[in-house]
């Protein structure tokens, strides 16, 4: 080796460069993985919102007029011996996120683009026409009203992990009330005489919608934030949301000629398979807890029995949109059926109730007027 | 001829126009009538009028360009890998990051949460697509500065105070200004948090010095990837900008909030000045080692984007309004820069306290003092004996800087800023609740007295915050043995010995300070002390720590 070559070697700054104490210390070190390795995950969200009972040796270090310290581990009645073992199971940090809301963004774009360069929007059958403008118009405002619900939860949680799969939860939910109101808008310049306010008085007026809007308000109003959480993804999702989703838009839509509904609907499901997983995950925690799990799932289920009957009640004042479209492809009671079993299994995984969850019963809920 | 013929035109049909979008997405918000939506954090302001939105985005349009300038940066990281960044790059840069890279991924979170806030508190739903997105954004900045950190200790030749990087942002007396400015983003009178601090304070002034005059600094280190990825990062901060400005239109239209407005920029601008001043100057102008005499010095990179482009053009219109703009504070910080030395005597203090951090300090050498003195004339005769000891005290078994006796006096910290009051002329103390309490300036006196209150100028401001906790780090550590403190802070090297700060670039384990070598001095708070002493000893104090020191070549 010349000499100038030795030169640059020991000028480099790259990693094994030199051996000296600590040149091979390449992993964060501060944090026990959830696997038997540190995730990407892990290494990007793990303590970087701080905990005085870990490496906060100054405390917190502004308080609110009350005294209340910046994070404060009584936003929420539940308790947890420990608020940093809980890791997302979708593992997001923001490549994942871009990457995954931009592919949907394309695909719904692609979508839009081509049934309406197909003229499909004037193909709709005339009756789901205004299926699209009344109820999918309205609930728009469903995932929109989750989604700030949500929004505004972000802030309340003890660690990083819980506040970022809130956050992304968040997203998703807006992202998806802007995809429905940007594609009823634009699929309203096809169809003559489309209404696209109609969605929102539906949402403020319509009796089918009602027992909807209040869940939702319910979530927005709930102080407590993981309440707010626990409402939206264990209740509204599978009662409300994806029984309307999959248990109607997306079975029914094609036999009125439209394959673009579904399509664009489609990727809710999907958002709310990550966010389901993430809310499971953390419930579950909290039920297992060692010193606070009986408190915390009693709580969830004094949570479940003031919520569920407007839930359950919301999802039976549905039942008259089944009826709405010319070729009745599915049937409500199925949706039901499906969108309670769901719930069931949902409440089930995180240990609710201490016995088998029960059945709401499907002849006393009255739909509607 | 015939027009050329596009793909675009020939796929293109019409939609709806970004306006008529924007009133759809704004009309997804309604009153509630069944609950009514829950607390939030609290406010002294009034907001009556719905902020409009400046930027007319909406998601689908905003995660794609996201993802594109993702993939950039990626990219670029990539390449620098392939180029061997890491040969060329400027180990006296690289190592001021671990640093500024333990402190920036939690002020960017603070601002995601802080968005949750302003959301609720902004009457309508037109801004709420702005607040959604730079809540995305900072979960974005969050974890790509993770992310960058990551990638610097996996490449770069010393990973030590990378790998520890969130537990030292807890421990460390440094990076505890930088979760006051964090915290204050997010914590007290919402408004004064959210909007003012953040948003109208450092996103629209100070991240200009932090996003794009640190990035200039660090190419010109060989260090390609923080360019790549703060600039990225700061190509984000105009939709914040165009938030808080929005949001700040609708409360000033309320004549109330005056009073509190003015309070609050005066505050968040003396503030970002102390903290972001003091921690970017230092970095910019002691973490290179390029002296290009053409290229422009800390003060002139704050007279244009401070001055020039945030208080002529951004604070003096807010007069028209009926704000009370306070220039004698935007005077008197340019001041402190070009004619005080603020960002050299931090940069001091960050040196006469090398062993408590979890990076390298190097001595400045006579290239650097050609340049200081070029730029700063009169640098030399104050600060050319200290950096000159600083080198001689480099070696391991020399006495620590802290303690040799060189005439530095340890400076008290300032209880607001929780920067050192380095400024000694400008030094003062003041009674709060019955103790005494020691500042940086008369705004930090004012801001902690006066600000930080129950009532402001007879007005009850319940919502305001309260400073609290451990705020001096001297305080905690009172009495311990220098190598005990960096013990249990946890600052050493996995032998067990060897410490992670060394006062020196040299990477031979010969050069490398252990434990052994700092044991024996104790830590003293300056507080505890001034506050033990006799009012007339104490009065005696003060006078002599404003008269300020000359330092003594060793």
């Amino acid at each position: 080796m010349s000499t100038q070559a030795l030169a640059v070697e020991e000028k480099s700054a790259a990693a094994g460069a030199k051996v000296f104490p600590g040149w091979d210390s390449r992993a964060y070190n501060y944090y026990e993985p959830k696997g038997r390795r540190a995730t990407h995950y892990e290494d990007v969200t793990v303590d970087v919102q701080p905990d005085p009972a870990r490496y906060l040796l100054q405390d917190w270090i502004i308080s609110f007029g009350d005294g209340t310290p910046t994070y404060s581990k009584d936003w929420t009645a539940l308790k947890s011996h420990d608020w940093h073992l809980y890791r997302a199971p979708d593992q997001e940090w923001e490549r994942t996120h871009y990457q995954r809301q931009s592919t949907i963004c394309g695909m719904i774009k692609n979508v839009i683009d081509n049934a309406r360069k197909a003229g499909a929007p004037k193909r709709f059958d005339k009756a789901w026409v205004k299926v699209l403008q009344d109820h999918i118009g309205a609930f728009k405002h469903a995932e929109y009203g989750a989604g700030t619900a949500l929004m505004r939860a972000q802030r309340y949680g003890y660690t990083q992990m819980v506040n970022n799969a809130i956050l992304t939860n968040s997203s998703y939910k807006l992202r998806m009330a802007q995809d429905l109101t940007l594609y009823l808008g634009e699929i309203g310049l096809d169809i003559e005489g489309f209404d696209a306010d109609a969605g929102k008085a539906s949402w403020l007026e319509n009796p089918i919608w009602q027992k909807s809007r209040e869940l939702i308000e319910s979530a927005r109003g709930a102080n407590d934030f993981l309440e707010q959480y626990f409402i939206v993804n264990v209740l509204f999702e599978p009662l409300v949301g994806e029984m309307f989703r999959s248990g109607f838009v997306m079975q029914v839509a094609a036999a009125q000629n439209d394959y673009s509904t579904p399509s664009v609907i489609s990727a809710a499901e999907a958002d709310y398979e990550r966010n389901l997983a993430n809310t499971v995950e953390l419930f579950a925690m909290l039920v297992r807890d060692p010193h606070h799990g009986e408190a915390n799932r009693q709580l969830l289920h004094a949570w479940f029995d003031k919520y569920s009957p407007i839930a359950t009640q919301a999802a039976m004042d549905l039942q008259p949109i089944w009826s709405q479209p010319r070729v009745k492809a599915a049937q409500f009671a199925d949706a039901y059926a499906s969108a309670i079993n769901r719930m069931q299994a949902i409440v089930s995984e995180i240990g609710v109730f201490a016995t088998q969850v029960p059945m709401p019963d499907l002849e006393t809920a009255e739909p509607a007027e | 001829m015939t027009e050329a013929l596009t793909l675009n035109k020939i796929t293109s049909q019409k939609g709806i126009s970004i306006s008529e979008a924007t009133r759809l997405i704004a009309d997804l918000g309604w009153t509630p009538s069944y609950v009514q939506d829950a607390m939030h954090f609290p406010t002294d302001y009034k907001i009556s009028k719905p902020p409009r939105d400046p930027m007319k985005q909406v998601l689908r349009s905003y995660f794609p360009m996201q993802e594109e300038k993702d993939n950039r940066v990626y990219g670029a990281l990539d390449a620098a890998l392939r180029g061997d960044m890491f040969r060329n790059v400027e180990p006296r840069w690289i190592e001021w990051m671990k640093l500024f890279l333990a402190i920036i991924p939690f002020p960017e979170i603070s601002a995601a949460r802080s968005m949750a806030t302003l959301g609720q508190l902004a009457p309508g739903d037109h801004l709420r697509t702005g607040f959604t997105m730079q809540m995305v954004d900072e979960f974005r900045h969050s974890t790509i500065q993770m992310n960058l950190k990551k990638w610097y200790m996996e490449n770069y030749i010393d990973p030590a105070g990378f790998d520890i990087t969130e537990k030292a942002f807890g421990k460390c007396y440094a990076t505890t200004i930088g979760r006051q400015f964090g915290e204050a983003f997010l914590t007290g009178d919402a408004i004064t948090a959210s909007n003012i601090y953040l948003q109208v304070a450092a996103e629209t002034a100070f991240t200009n010095t932090l996003f794009v005059a640190m990035p200039s600094e660090a190419a010109r280190n060989g260090d390609y990837a923080l360019p790549t990825v703060f600039l990225s990062v700061q190509s984000d901060e105009s939709r914040h900008i165009g938030n808080g400005h929005s949001m700040l239109m609708s409360i000033l239209k309320e004549p109330d909030n005056h009073m509190l407005l003015e309070r609050d920029i005066r505050y968040s601008f003396w503030q970002n000045h102390m903290i972001v001043d003091a921690a970017i100057g230092t970095i910019i102008e002691y973490g290179t080692k390029n002296r290009d005499k053409n290229k422009e010095s800390y003060a002139e990179l704050w007279h244009r984007w401070i001055f020039e482009d945030y208080y002529r053009t951004y604070m003096l219109p807010l007069e028209k309004y009926g704000i009370k703009i306070h220039h004698d504070d935007v005077h008197e910080a340019f001041d402190s820069i070009v004619k005080k030395g603020y960002v050299h005597k931090v940069a001091q203090f960050f040196s006469a306290g090398w062993w408590a951090n979890f990076w390298r300090i190097e001595a400045q050498t006579e290239r650097d003092f050609e340049w200081f003195e070029h730029k700063y004339p009169g640098w030399y005769d104050e600060f050319g004996a200290w950096w000159e000891n600083y080198e001689k005290l480099s070696k391991p078994g020399s006495e620590i800087i802290t303690f040799a006796d060189t005439g530095y006096v340890y400076p008290h910290r300032c209880w607001s800023s929780l920067v050192p009051c380095v400024i000694r002329e400008d030094f003062c103390v003041d009674e709060v609740d019955g103790e005494l309490f020691t500042y940086a300036s008369e705004v930090d006196r004012w801001t902690h007295k006066e600000a930080f209150a129950g009532e402001y100028q007879g007005r009850p401001t319940p919502a305001m915050g309260r400073f609290s906790g451990r705020r001096q780090w001297e305080e905690v550590y009172d009495g311990w043995d220098v190598a005990d403190a960096i013990v249990d802070m946890g600052f050493v090297r996995p032998d067990g010995k060897t410490l992670i700060a060394q006062p020196h670039m040299s990477f031979e384990e010969k050069d490398m300070w252990t434990l052994d070598h700092v044991r024996g001095h104790t830590i003293r708070s300056p507080l505890k002390a001034l506050r033990d002493l006799k009012p007339e000893a104490r009065a005696a104090h003060i006078e002599e720590y404003r008269n300020g020191f000359k330092i003594r070549r060793i």
